[in-house]
């Protein structure tokens, strides 16, 4: 049947040629609509007699079934095509900047302290935490400083009117007075690590009227200087993450400790750069020792029976020093710019697992 | 403390080099401070002489010199006048920097003739500004010498830091003993005999103190006659210099020596100015007046001791002397005291009248019990040597002072305490070195204190000797292991919620400060003020003289800085305490913020709006929630403090306790504080914020979701403007509180068609059934209820 193949031609033609949809709809219509040429053809079959039918049928429907291939494929070849050409048109200017999201940061004193108690944490040692505006006692009686000590003098106290009870309290010049809480609230054995607020009535160039410290007390039978050596040169290739760093210890003096020391951490100022590490020079960080006998008894604990050792560091001082802030003033300033810069994104707290300083 | 190498070796046989010396300084606890090495940049300049002296054939100011360095014969030319043949100076090679200029000397030539190297002056060398002409040194100096060690620059400075323990090691001696007991050197012997006296002192001692002896309980005094009180000799000089001091004459420069090389301070005073035969240690008269020796006028009072004779008080005791009975060349009959101090009313007198001398310094910290006799032993020594003359016999009134009790240390303690062990022999002999005296008494050691020691009072104290004398460097660390095999919580759960409530903070885009917990009392006053008993009695700056009732106006202030530095959007906060009264409940810990300016920055894409009250409750929520708080459950009221806008600020409370405030400040606070509003802030007090429930454990209560669909149906309702939105959704959730799931909020507003003082507030409803699909009869029916219970409850009514 030469007619149907032109006509198969005729229409795949029209197809190919078909610029849009609609175009197209009105083909297919045009050959398998209702009254479509090959729907006519397709009626006409019954009147043909059986042995043609079924060759002009089987012709027919080969007809059909490629015209509606190709209606299928070009309608598909045009979606696509309709769609290319209006993501073409909508586009947008990719460099234009996202919307704002303003981003937090955390204190560099927030984050020092979480990392320090991530490290002491390991060893044992709980938070504990007193009141800033302390009575005479805990501040100073308690700790081995009587009226007339010079230490009391050396502290640069913050006084608060005389009460009526005729005390007067002072703003602590140390976290130590938390210590002396602890162990007259807590039997033996204890570990403790005491953060906070100090103050001392001196203001220049290193020194601030508020600062902060952290302090440390382990009371129990047994716990000499060799453990005192062991914490402390752990905390501070922990804290500083320079595992080599040197630990040095030397006699000092505290009025609460005895013997008393005061710890330096190897450093270099080579160029006058400050590099914590093996440098041949040293930096004193912090201050410990044997918990004097009688703070033992301030405390109602028998230094016959037990003992232990105490520290303390000022906070914004070791931060300085790891992460290189120069002016401790700027701490307190809160220059959204020095938070910015200096602060940290609170996305964990420090652990010893994963990792202090991100 | 300052001394110098050769001062030490005076006590000290030792071959040890200095940077050994120095680091056992530390490793003892006399940490230095500084190493002053004088000699350094000297190093190449040596004595010379000058063999030949010619005049330059080509400058009628030059000559040509030949130079003798020791070494070989240089030729120089030279524009001093001085210059002459025979005569030595300091000679500077080329290649030596020369500290003046700061250049390199080269060889080259001067007007025609070679010049190699220089003869300097003393302005050259730094040393002055003296430049009329080179150095001369005596014909007897040696050729090739060097030049700073003739000078005694050599001779290094070594400066120490001490604790106030230590008032042993004031004096050179003291320090030569701490290293001797290291093993470092030998202590030197001390003879210190008695001078015979040649005279009766004309003199006499007296102590007039009552019931407080301590004050000064031992004066030795002598005087001298026939002395000369002229310039002190170069060793003296060089000494005192050496550590910064001024050499004055022979009588103050020996009084000064002794203080350093002994720490005993002595004072002198001229006795033809002491009036009467007898000096008394009394207490000052209150508003008796002294001129003292640094040239100024002291008040004193009843506390303070004075020596006086019979008109008038000639020295404050242990700090200074006076200017009366001071000392002049023309003196030639002296008395010497040397007295014991209590050293705290030593310090106090000094803090009271404002004096640092090295005399309280010593006295403060405690002078060697023994020294009021042998100081006046020793003065007596160094005068007769110095300014000739003779000493008379000894006057004397008081006791020495008893020394402290002995002290036992059980040699175990060493290591069970300090953690090294030391033999019982070894402490025992390091004791000794140190002054103690030991005996052993079954198998501890009894140690006496010697007399220079006065903090010695328990067993601590010697194991510390002992261990500061082996160095804490042989201590061995052993590692500090925590009683459990994994760690346990180092912060209690209310630790953990401000660690919380920080993060949730900076989470929302806020950083932290921390600013100081006072501020000035006119701040305070804004934010309600303070009691009397948060008023700092002595502030360090009248602009922080109050302990803060809020930690909101240190952040306002902070805001209007930042805003001086073109910073107009601020989001801060700060995690700290306030206070309410000085005692420790007074103290409450609070999570404060603000914000300024607007939600962001402007923007292509959304527009910035103005920062209000809401964004303060959304932060204060967001800390509630974080904290545990039964955020959901808060009632936000209309009411908060006065520093607060009256109509944009509210409380957030759980029942009667009130978890926060929130609101935009006060405008007249803001101006009062010059600080550009709108500033929206929030208090949050995590101490009110109650503790979750001790549970079970863990767990979580089953999740239950509908399996069927939600619905959701918008109703608008018209209620008085004064109608809390609150209580609408309220309404909302009673009316079916099992089908309604959620109320939102998505429009309020008024209008003239809405009737005077109403407004309109649009609600979306979420219905959640459980058992089945909702029916439209069923929908409809929980809205007729809701409305019914809406307008029940509010009085709205559906808006048409």
């Amino acid at each position: 049947m030469e007619d149907l193949d032109q006509l198969r031609d005729e229409l795949l033609t029209a197809i190919a040629a078909a610029d849009g949809l609609d175009a197209l709809e009105a083909i297919r219509v045009a050959a398998l609509g209702r009254k479509g040429r090959v729907t006519e053809l397709m009626k006409g079959l019954g009147q043909l007699a059986a042995d043609q039918r079924r060759a002009a049928g089987q012709g027919l429907n080969a007809v059909k079934t490629a015209v509606a291939v190709a209606i299928e494929a070009r309608q598909s070849g045009l979606a696509s095509a309709a769609l290319d050409a209006a993501l073409a048109a909508d586009r947008i200017d990719i460099t234009l900047p996202v919307r704002p999201q303003a981003q937090g940061r955390i204190h560099p004193i927030s984050q020092t302290f979480d990392e320090i108690v991530a490290i002491f944490g390991e060893m044992g040692f709980s938070v504990a935490e007193g009141p800033d505006i302390e009575d005479d006692f805990h501040n100073f009686t308690a700790l081995n400083i009587p009226p007339e000590h010079p230490a009391r003098q050396m502290h640069d106290t913050f006084y608060l009117p005389e009460n009526a009870a005729g005390d007067r309290m002072v703003l602590r010049t140390h976290t130590s007075p938390v210590q002396i809480r602890t162990m007259q609230s807590n039997p033996p054995p204890l570990r403790i690590i005491a953060p906070g607020r100090t103050y001392r009535c001196d203001s220049d160039m290193t020194h601030t009227p508020m600062f902060h410290q952290v302090e440390g007390l382990i009371i129990d039978k047994t716990t000499h200087m060799g453990h005192l050596k062991g914490c402390l040169i752990e905390f501070c290739r922990a804290y500083f993450e320079v595992p080599d760093v040197p630990v040095r210890f030397r006699p000092s003096y505290f009025p609460f400790t005895e013997p008393s020391a005061e710890v330096d951490i190897g450093c270099s100022r080579a160029g006058g750069e400050l590099k914590i590490g093996t440098g041949g020079d040293w930096l004193e960080i912090l201050g410990c020792g044997m918990v004097h006998p009688k703070v033992l008894l301030a405390c109602g604990i028998d230094p016959n029976e037990y003992q232990g050792f105490a520290f303390g560091m000022g906070i914004e001082r070791i931060a300085m020093l790891k992460y290189g802030i120069p002016d401790l003033r700027t701490f307190f300033d809160a220059d959204m710019r020095w938070l910015r810069h200096y602060g940290f994104v609170p996305l964990e707290v420090p652990t010893l697992l994963r990792g202090l300083t991100p | 403390m300052k001394f110098t190498l050769s001062w030490l070796r005076d006590h000290l046989d030792t071959d040890a080099p200095l940077r050994e010396i120095t680091d056992t300084l530390t490793a003892l606890g006399l940490e230095l401070e500084e190493l002053h090495d004088r000699a350094a940049g000297f190093e190449n300049f040596v004595v010379g002489e000058v063999i030949s002296c010619e005049p330059h054939p080509d400058a009628d100011r030059l000559r040509v010199c030949i130079v003798d360095t020791g070494a070989a014969q240089t030729q120089v030319v030279c524009g001093a006048p001085n210059a002459r043949a025979g005569m030595k100076g300091v000679f500077a090679p080329a290649g030596t920097h020369v500290p003046d200029t700061g250049l390199d000397l080269k060889t080259t030539k001067i007007r025609g003739v070679e010049s190699s190297g220089m003869l300097c002056s003393e302005r050259e060398m730094g040393l002055s500004d003296e430049h009329d002409g080179i150095i001369e040194l005596p014909a007897d100096t040696p050729v090739g010498a060097s030049f700073a060690a003739i000078m005694g620059l050599d001779d290094p400075v070594i400066e120490i830091g001490l604790t106030p323990d230590r008032a042993d090691c004031a004096g050179v001696r003291g320090i030569a003993r701490d290293l001797a007991a290291t093993g470092i050197g030998v202590l030197k012997s001390w003879p210190h005999d008695p001078v015979p006296g040649a005279f009766d002192s004309p003199v006499a001692w007296r102590r007039d103190l009552g019931a407080d002896g301590d004050a000064c309980p031992r004066v030795v005094g002598r005087a001298f006659r026939g002395i000369t009180n002229g310039p002190s000799p170069a060793w003296l000089h060089d000494r005192l210099r050496a550590i910064g001091l001024r050499p004055i004459s022979a009588l103050v420069d020996i009084t000064n020596f002794v203080t350093f090389d002994l720490g005993r301070p002595l004072h002198v005073f001229d006795i033809a100015k002491i009036t009467g035969d007898t000096l008394t240690m009394r207490f000052a008269r209150d508003g008796e007046e002294i001129d003292a020796l640094d040239g100024r006028s002291y008040r004193l009072d009843s506390s303070m001791t004075v020596i006086g004779d019979s008109v008038r008080a000639l020295g404050i005791g242990g700090v200074m002397g006076g200017e009366h009975s001071g000392c002049t060349q023309d003196t030639t009959e002296v008395f010497v005291e040397s007295a014991l101090f209590d050293p705290i009313r030593t310090a106090a007198t000094g803090r009271k009248l404002g004096i640092e001398s090295d005399a309280r310094y010593r006295f403060e910290r405690g002078v060697d019990r023994a020294s009021a006799d042998w100081g006046a032993e020793v003065a007596a020594k160094l005068i007769l040597e110095i300014c000739g003359g003779e000493a008379s016999t000894l006057t004397m009134a008081g006791e020495t002072p008893a020394p402290a009790p002995a002290v036992t240390l059980d040699p175990r303690r060493l290591e069970t305490l300090g953690g090294l062990a030391v033999e019982c022999e070894a402490a025992r002999n390091i004791l000794d070195r140190l002054g103690f005296a030991t005996k052993l008494v079954a198998g501890k050691i009894e140690a006496m204190p010697p007399s220079w020691r006065f903090d010695i009072e328990s067993e601590a104290c010697l194991v510390e000797e002992v261990l500061r004398v082996k160095g804490f460097d042989a201590i061995p660390a052993v590692p500090l292991l925590a009683d459990t095999p994994l760690s346990r919580p180092a912060i209690t759960p209310a630790q953990r919620r401000v660690s919380f409530a920080r993060k949730t903070l900076a989470g929302r885009g806020m950083l932290e400060a921390v600013t100081w917990s006072f501020l000035r009392d006119k701040d305070a006053a804004l934010f309600g003020g303070v009691g009397d008993d948060l008023r700092l009695v002595n502030p360090i700056s009248a602009d922080l003289d109050v302990m803060r009732p809020s930690v909101l106006p240190n952040l306002i202030a902070a805001a209007g800085r930042n805003a001086d530095r073109g910073m107009n959007q601020v989001a801060l906060f700060e995690v700290g305490a306030a206070w309410r009264n000085d005692t420790p409940d007074g103290q409450q810990l609070v999570a404060a913020g603000i914000r300024t300016g607007t939600s962001g920055p402007r923007h292509w894409s959304q527009e910035a709006r103005a920062i209000d009250a809401f964004d303060a409750k959304a932060d204060a929520l967001a800390v509630l929630a974080a904290c545990g708080a039964p955020a959901a459950k808060a009632q936000a009221s209309a009411d908060a403090p006065v520093w607060y806008h009256p109509g944009r600020a509210g409380a957030l409370r759980l029942g009667p306790n009130v978890l926060a405030w929130f609101g935009e400040i006060h405008p007249a606070v803001l101006k009062a504080m010059d600080v550009k509003g709108p500033v929206a802030a929030f208090e949050v007090f995590l101490d009110a914020i109650p503790r979750p429930k001790a549970k079970s454990g863990k767990a979580r209560a089953l999740l239950q979701v509908s399996a069927f669909q939600p619905v959701k149906r918008d109703f608008a309702f018209v209620v008085d403007d004064a109608m809390p939105a609150a209580k609408l959704i309220g309404a909302v959730r009673t009316a079916d509180r099992k089908l309604v799931a959620a109320v939102d909020v998505f429009d309020v507003f008024t209008g003239a068609a809405l009737g005077e003082g109403k407004k309109s507030v649009a609600l979306s409803v979420t219905l959640q059934p459980s058992g089945h699909t909702m029916t439209d009869a069923e929908i409809d029916a929980v809205a007729a209820r809701i409305v019914a219970n809406v307008q029940k409850q509010t009085g709205g009514v559906l808006r048409g």
